[in-house]
């Protein structure tokens, strides 16, 4: 059973000596599986660093992470197939879609199942029914360049979503669409969550969609404050 | 797993067609240099074979009568011919010239043949397609089809005129030029006899010479004058080995005998294919060489572009878990295929263009199987370039900040 993402005390820092700079100072977060939650704060606050500790592309310094009901870093201990961890338990949202130009938007997001060595049938199976969740299966066969920027972000949703990670990481997923696209993304997410018992963590900066959250972290100076949000507009 | 180098090609494949037939393009020359060296080779061992000699006797040391001059007085054929295992000789002159057509002049090796019936005697054109061997002792030619001539044509060789009676194929000298044959003693005549003016300031000189011109010996000039004006000379003798001798043993023997340089098929196989086409085949070889390392910079700067073109994405696929070797395979596969698309369109613009030379352009299939897998390799190698800088992405990127 999934249990979401729990942080304690994660600390990051860059460089040595008097040129260290720590990043994150000792973040705690904790997000339930079906729940959305906002990561707000200004630029150079840990926002990325933190995102990137998440998303295991970078080690923290200390502190502790679990993913699911999974230890993956704790005080300097990790778990040693990071790749297989992305693949398998960590969902990603970008600012821009990026999908992967040459493939279709099945293929877009059966590639993370066949990854998994899953079959070509059943990924694709996988992907056509998310698809049809996010109610873009009409452009199964459509090329990434062939999309509107909603649908592109619908599919990159589906892409984080495809092997039922216990949390996604979104950064910033509302950046480039306007005030309606980037609602119905925020919308989309706040189902896909609660259908998939998944945990959501959307970076942003974008002041249309911070109402919407009902738990919100703020981070500065490389540590979170958590506040409840106002969850308007998502039911 | 989908292949992704195939999806890449497949959504860009006007790129990598043109690209790779641009590349083709390079792979064609390069396949064509490799078919002019071939076809020098082969055109060395068409005018040994041609020749219908087992052994070559020429001037002592020299390479003669192919790569060097060699110049050989031509009654000693006779003495050859009396060789134990000699079965037929046959004296022969080579030289290279520009024969002239009307207006027009063709480079050509003119060969002169011993008198005989045809097939009497080494030298003569074993197979004509169209006329019949020479007949006559003087002013007849049977040419070599790539020299232009037609049956028919009066072609110019020195001073004299000669008929076009017959057209033969595949006889070329070793550089490729086309062989026109004349009877032996028109031949010698092109080649030793002076003009006439060189000759008539030749006999005014024998004559205001009082060793020469002595009063009291009637026939001493005449005869003098006779020597200067003609000659003796060809520049090897051809030699028919009778059935299970062996050219070594006889070689030796005429060797030992008649003191002249002799050289077996083998022996004149190694002047003319080693020696004689050494620095053309250095050149070609540089040529090879360098267009390899050009096909390499090209496929190495595409891929690398592609590659580049493609940052983001291979941020993406590293951050969603695809392993380094999936993404290097990607990558060398894009290679190999561009690689093949150019392979491909050289082959076939060799095929097409190679019969347009004006030189026999042989493309050996297993040149064809060895520049593929040289182009494989040159891909496999270039490739390394971009597979390396797509292996220092860092899959943060993906991740914005």
């Amino acid at each position: 059973m999934s249990k979401g993402i729990r942080i304690e005390g994660l600390k990051k820092r860059y460089g040595t000596g008097d040129t260290a700079v720590d990043a994150l100072k000792g973040v705690d977060m904790q997000v339930e599986p079906g729940e959305v939650v906002g990561l707000i704060g200004p630029s150079g606050s840990g926002k990325s660093t933190l995102l990137k500790c998440l998303g295991a592309v970078i080690d923290p310094t200390a502190g502790r992470m679990v993913l699911g009901n999974e230890v993956i870093y704790d005080n300097g201990w990790k778990v040693r197939d990071l790749r297989a961890l992305r693949r398998d338990k960590i969902g990603f949202v970008f600012q821009a879609p990026y999908l992967i130009p040459f493939l279709d938007v099945t293929d877009n997001v059966a590639l993370i199942p066949m990854l998994a060595h899953a079959s070509n049938k059943e990924a694709r199976s996988k992907a056509l029914e998310l698809l049809a969740a996010l109610d873009v299966q009409h452009r199964a066969k459509a090329m990434p360049s062939q999309l509107s920027g909603g649908e592109q972000q619908r599919v990159a949703i589906a892409r984080g979503l495809v092997n039922r990670p216990p949390v996604i990481l979104a950064d910033e997923p509302t950046a480039p669409l306007d005030s309606e696209r980037a609602m119905g993304v925020i919308r989309i997410l706040n189902e896909m969550a609660r259908k998939f018992e998944t945990a959501i963590i959307v970076v942003t900066h974008d002041e249309k969609i911070i109402p919407t959250f009902k738990r919100i972290y703020h981070i500065r100076d490389g540590v979170t404050h958590e506040e409840a949000g106002e969850g308007k507009g998502i039911e | 797993m989908i292949s992704l180098a195939g999806r890449d090609i497949h959504h860009a494949w006007g790129k990598f067609v043109l690209t790779g037939f641009g590349l083709g393009l390079l792979i064609g020359v390069t396949l064509i240099m490799a078919g002019v060296y071939r076809g020098l080779v082969e055109d060395g061992r068409a005018l040994l074979d041609n020749s219908g000699a087992d052994l070559w006797v020429v001037q002592k040391d020299t390479l003669g009568p192919y790569a060097e001059p060699s110049s050989l007085n031509d009654d000693i054929y006779r003495t050859v011919l009396a060789m134990p295992g000699v079965d037929r000789a046959a004296n022969v002159t080579y030289l290279t010239m520009q024969v002239r057509k009307g207006e027009e002049d063709v480079r050509a090796m003119v060969v002169g043949i011993a008198p005989g019936l045809p097939g009497s005697a080494p030298g003569w054109p074993p197979y004509l397609i169209a006329g019949r061997q020479i007949t006559r002792g003087h002013y007849e030619a049977v040419a070599d089809i790539a020299s232009g001539l037609k049956l028919g044509d009066r072609l110019t060789i020195r001073r004299n005129h000669y008929a076009v009676v017959g057209m033969t194929r595949r006889m070329v000298s070793s550089g490729g030029d086309p062989m026109v044959f004349i009877p032996l003693k028109d031949a010698q005549d092109a080649q030793f006899l002076k003009d006439n003016d060189a000759i008539w300031q030749s006999r005014r000189r024998t004559e205001a010479n009082p060793a020469f011109n002595r009063p009291g010996v009637p026939g001493l000039l005449e005869a003098v004058i006779a020597s200067q004006s003609t000659n003796s000379s060809v520049n090897a003798i051809l030699v028919a080995l009778k059935p299970e001798q062996a050219p070594d043993e006889v070689a030796e023997s005429i060797r030992r005998w008649k003191r002249l340089t002799v050289y077996t098929r083998a022996q004149m196989e190694d002047i003319v294919v080693t020696k004689l086409i050494a620095t053309s085949a250095k050149q070609i070889g540089m040529f090879l060489v360098i267009l390899a390392i050009v096909c390499a910079a090209i496929v190495a700067f595409i891929i690398y572009t592609l590659t580049m073109d493609k940052i983001r994405e291979i941020a993406v696929l590293k951050l969603i878990g695809t392993r380094n070797r999936t993404i290097a395979w990607m990558i060398m596969q894009q290679a190999l295929a561009l690689g093949t698309i150019g392979f491909v369109v050289g082959k076939i613009a060799a095929t097409f263009s190679a019969p347009i030379f004006p030189k026999y352009v042989f493309l050996m299939p297993q040149d064809s199987i060895a520049g593929f897998l040289a182009m494989m390799a040159i891909c496999m190698l270039a490739s390394l370039v971009a597979i390396r800088m797509a292996l220092k992405v860092d899959p943060a990127e993906a991740i914005g900040g």
